[in-house]
């Protein structure tokens, strides 16, 4: 049971956007991306959801191939948080959460339930009543993430769950942030596998099982946050150099420009 | 609970909607240069001979009925081929003619009208050639927006909306040269069609129209979860369980269907599919399951009302109907962006 693509390569083109490529997501682990401007970060959970057909490899869901699975069963494990969202029509908040239900057939009663207690866990309860496009970003953001925990809110029989994020964090203020990770952790201690894309090194550090590193479409390094985070790969992938501390609480590798 | 900005629960407004049709069908049956009243009517329609109204019941069955009905019909066909437009260019703006179906189908007719010569009032398929030359022009425009648009990695949306106006342009184009070379009835004919009339309604018209639009009805209210998903962006969707392609390449053949055959059958009626769905957004919010419905029952209500207002406005001539829908339907439109605006300035 994992989420897994071998030797994947995508060119767009003409140009290579992702080379030889293998990383795979494991139920209850949180895996996180980083890595400079177009490393091929958001082209690659575009080929992990299917939506894109790598150009050589192959990507397997619970070990049958993405493309022998119809979208909708997809779509029932495998939920993704997009990095911006063009929705400009004037849903409320709630009815977004609820599209997050689509892929189900758990009745209305059921989703109106899950739709509310996501919104709960991402603090947006007194958010439900009102219309997603008087939002300012970081909320709209925050209904999204609860759109996708709907999505994923309960394993349908026999299926794993996934959870694929594009900079889940970009808008959000530290509270939110904090309430981010909390979210996403306990999701894996439920058993759902995560995959963030993830611009802030201390967040990822903070929040990985295993974090990966890429540039200009492979990985450079991945593994533990303590591996990871040595002041000489990261000038190697970020061209920065930077100084690597402790956290002061929890222990983990802090960098610090 | 109702959300603080939508002034009608989807039930309420369905409600009064399917209250409101039957009564909007009446008054179109009942009005016209000579009035009938509602007491007399079950008199002059089933037994016209005995109540001496032979002329009363041939106005109402031949030309009452359908034309009410054809209305009816392409109100519902308009209105919901608009919502089904503006979920698939995820703009509320969006009309169904910006896929090129209207201009092609204009540039049909102007070309039929000018060129057509002795042939005008011949018919095929139980249309009046000016009908047929329509329904191909706007096949023709539809085929290669689509063609345009769609390459290896699916249909792009915005490459649509480009090859639309594109299309609409040289459309245009043709149309006016066409007007150019016309004499002066030609030229009357030709303008009059492009204000769009029910006046050509007869019992084939009204057959066609109710074909299309019951296929429709059928059809669009399936596709309104998957259009809801849509709203949220086209990868969204896709990750929600959607087949966007074949929901995208659905929406543009009935939609294609809906609004060529309903500019064959009434020329370019302007107006509705735009402003419709959009009315009903503002009152009850974007949820297709409710917006498809609701704005059927209100195309049909705006295009029977407008339409008999048309006919009795300056009897015994009449005014082309698409005048008037624009006429009814701009005010709404204007009082409810106004209050949506002061709502907005309000909560801030």
């Amino acid at each position: 049971m994992s989420l897994c693509a071998q030797s994947i390569s995508l060119e767009l083109g003409g140009k290579p956007v992702i080379t030889q490529l293998d990383i795979q997501l494991d139920p209850a682990k949180i895996v996180t991306i980083s890595g400079p401007n177009g490393a091929g970060k958001s082209s690659l959970l575009r080929v992990l959801t299917g939506e894109w057909t790598p150009s050589s490899g192959n990507v397997s869901m619970d070990s049958v191939q993405i493309e022998n699975c119809s979208i909708r069963k997809i779509a029932q494990s495998l939920a993704v948080m997009p990095q911006h969202s063009s929705l400009n029509f004037a849903f409320s908040c709630e009815e977004v959460v609820e599209l997050g239900r689509t892929p189900h057939a758990t009745g209305t009663k059921i989703d109106r339930e899950i739709a509310h207690s996501a919104l709960e866990s991402v603090d947006g309860d007194q958010l439900a009543k009102r219309l997603y496009t008087e939002l300012s970003g970081g909320e709209k953001q925050r209904v999204q993430l609860a759109r996708v925990l709907a999505q994923i809110w309960q394993p349908e029989p026999g299926q794993s769950r996934y959870l694929l994020l594009d900079e889940p964090t970009a808008s959000f203020d530290l509270a939110h942030q904090r309430l981010t990770l909390d979210v996403l952790r306990r999701l894996a201690s439920e058993g759902v596998g995560i995959l963030v894309v993830m611009h802030d090194l201390n967040l990822a550090a903070q929040l990985a099982d295993t974090m990966v590193l890429m540039k200009q479409g492979r990985i450079m390094t991945t593994g533990q946050a303590e591996h990871v985070m040595q002041a000489s790969l990261i000038r190697e992938v970020f061209d920065v150099d930077v100084s690597i501390v402790k956290h002061p609480r929890h222990g983990r590798p802090s960098a610090l420009l | 609970m109702l959300i603080a900005s939508r002034k009608l629960s989807p039930t309420t407004l369905i409600t009064m909607l399917v209250v409101l049709l039957p009564a909007a069908l009446l008054v179109a049956l009942l009005t016209g240069p000579i009035f009938i009243s509602p007491f007399d009517l079950f008199e002059i329609y089933f037994r016209p001979t005995e109540s001496g109204n032979i002329q009363e019941q041939m106005i109402l069955s031949s030309i009452r009925l359908p034309r009410l009905l054809l209305g009816c019909f392409i109100g519902i066909s308009l209105s919901i081929c608009g919502a089904a437009m503006q979920g698939l260019f995820r703009n509320p703006l969006a009309d169904p003619s910006l896929i090129g179906v209207t201009s092609g189908a204009s540039a049909g007719a102007s070309c039929v009208i000018v060129l057509g010569g002795v042939w005008l009032e011949q018919a095929a398929f139980g249309l009046p050639l000016v009908a047929f030359g329509a329904s191909v022009g706007g096949l023709i425009a539809v085929v290669i927006v689509y063609r345009i648009a769609t390459s290896a990695t699916g249909t792009s949306v915005a490459t649509m909306l480009l090859a639309g106006i594109a299309i609409s342009a040289v459309a245009g184009a043709l149309n006016n040269l066409f007007s150019y070379f016309a004499d002066n009835d030609m030229l009357r004919r030709i303008s009059l069609w492009q204000m769009g009339s029910l006046d050509g309604a007869n019992w084939q018209r009204v057959t066609i129209a109710a074909i299309v639009a019951l296929t429709l009805i059928v059809v669009l209210p399936r596709l309104s979860v998957a259009l809801n998903a849509l709203l949220l962006g086209e990868s969204e969707a896709r990750h929600l369980g959607i087949d966007v392609e074949r929901l995208k390449r659905m929406l543009i053949i009935l939609t294609a269907i809906g609004v060529g055959s309903s500019v064959a059958l009434a020329g370019v009626i302007a107006f509705i599919g735009l402003v419709v769905p959009h009315i009903v957004r503002l009152l009850i919010g974007p949820d297709h399951r409710y917006v498809i419905p609701a704005s059927a029952l209100a195309g049909a209500i705006l295009l029977v009302l407008a339409d008999s207002l048309a006919r009795i406005i300056v009897a015994p001539a009449e005014l082309p109907t698409g005048i008037l829908t624009a006429l009814l339907g701009a005010p709404v439109f204007f009082s409810l962006l106004a209050q949506q605006r002061s709502l907005r300035s309000g909560a801030v």
